[in-house]
């Protein structure tokens, strides 16, 4: 059951990394949603809006959509990053090797990984036109 | 965020408050890339760090890297859960030196 639903349209800077995490923490106060899960979402937010900010537009400026719903049974919330700039699937990349040493190490990857290990689920689709990529964490 | 610096001869400590991500990573790189000759320890105190993201994970990296090639070392300290669990899953947990 759909308990109810927000969205906020942003330019796709990274300037706008606070905006929208200040917007989807406000809505998780509301709902009860644990400071650790909603830390674990902030860092996901980082994540996946700011690749948006820094690839999705590399020809001119677009906008990001940020829609956030919060469902029952299970109780979670479900976050949905949608632009229309260049097609980009983040989970087509293979897993980073997070055994390497130090000076072997690489930093690519990363945080997309970090994003996978920390949600319940993480999809992407490219529909109409619009990279389509949907975080659900359950809390 | 904000860095709090605390330098004794070659040990060099960094507080690093708020949150360690995209925006304010670049400010804890800039304090690192001015400050790390001749110091053969350098601790960064994240006792009052809410999270880290990717964009941390590399300024941590390229400092570890940093001190092991002056034949230094680097020390974390003080993580929440969140940050540990964050170096956990990316495998930063072993290959650093946590207090």
């Amino acid at each position: 059951m759909e308990m109810g639903e927000k969205i906020l349209v942003v330019d796709a800077v990274v300037e706008n990394i606070e905006k929208v995490t200040e917007f989807v923490n406000g809505y998780l106060k509301l709902w009860g949603c644990p400071a650790k899960a909603r830390a674990q979402i902030d860092i996901a937010i980082d994540e996946l809006f700011g690749n948006i900010a820094k690839y999705a537009y590399r020809q001119q400026p677009g906008v990001a959509v940020v829609q956030i719903e919060v469902t029952k049974e299970p109780l979670a919330v479900i976050i949905t990053f949608t632009d229309h700039g260049t097609p980009f699937d983040p989970l087509a990349n293979a897993d980073p090797d997070i055994t390497l040493g130090a000076e072997k190490r690489q930093t690519g990857g990363l945080g997309i990984y970090m994003v996978k290990q920390s949600m319940d689920q993480v999809i992407y689709a490219y529909r109409d036109g619009k990279n389509i990529l949907q975080i659900r964490k359950n809390f | 965020m904000k860095i709090i610096v605390n330098r004794e001869q070659e040990k060099l400590t960094l507080r690093v408050e708020g949150r360690l991500d995209t925006m304010t990573s670049p400010q804890l790189e800039r304090e690192l890339g001015e400050g790390l000759e001749k110091v053969q320890e350098l601790t960064l105190d994240f006792t009052s760090l809410e999270y880290i993201s990717s964009a941390g994970l590399r300024v941590l990296l390229a400092a570890h890297k940093q001190m092991l090639r002056q034949e230094g070392r680097l020390v974390v300290r003080g993580v929440n859960e969140v940050v540990r669990e964050a170096l956990a899953i990316t495998g930063f947990l072993d290959m650093l030196h946590m207090e």
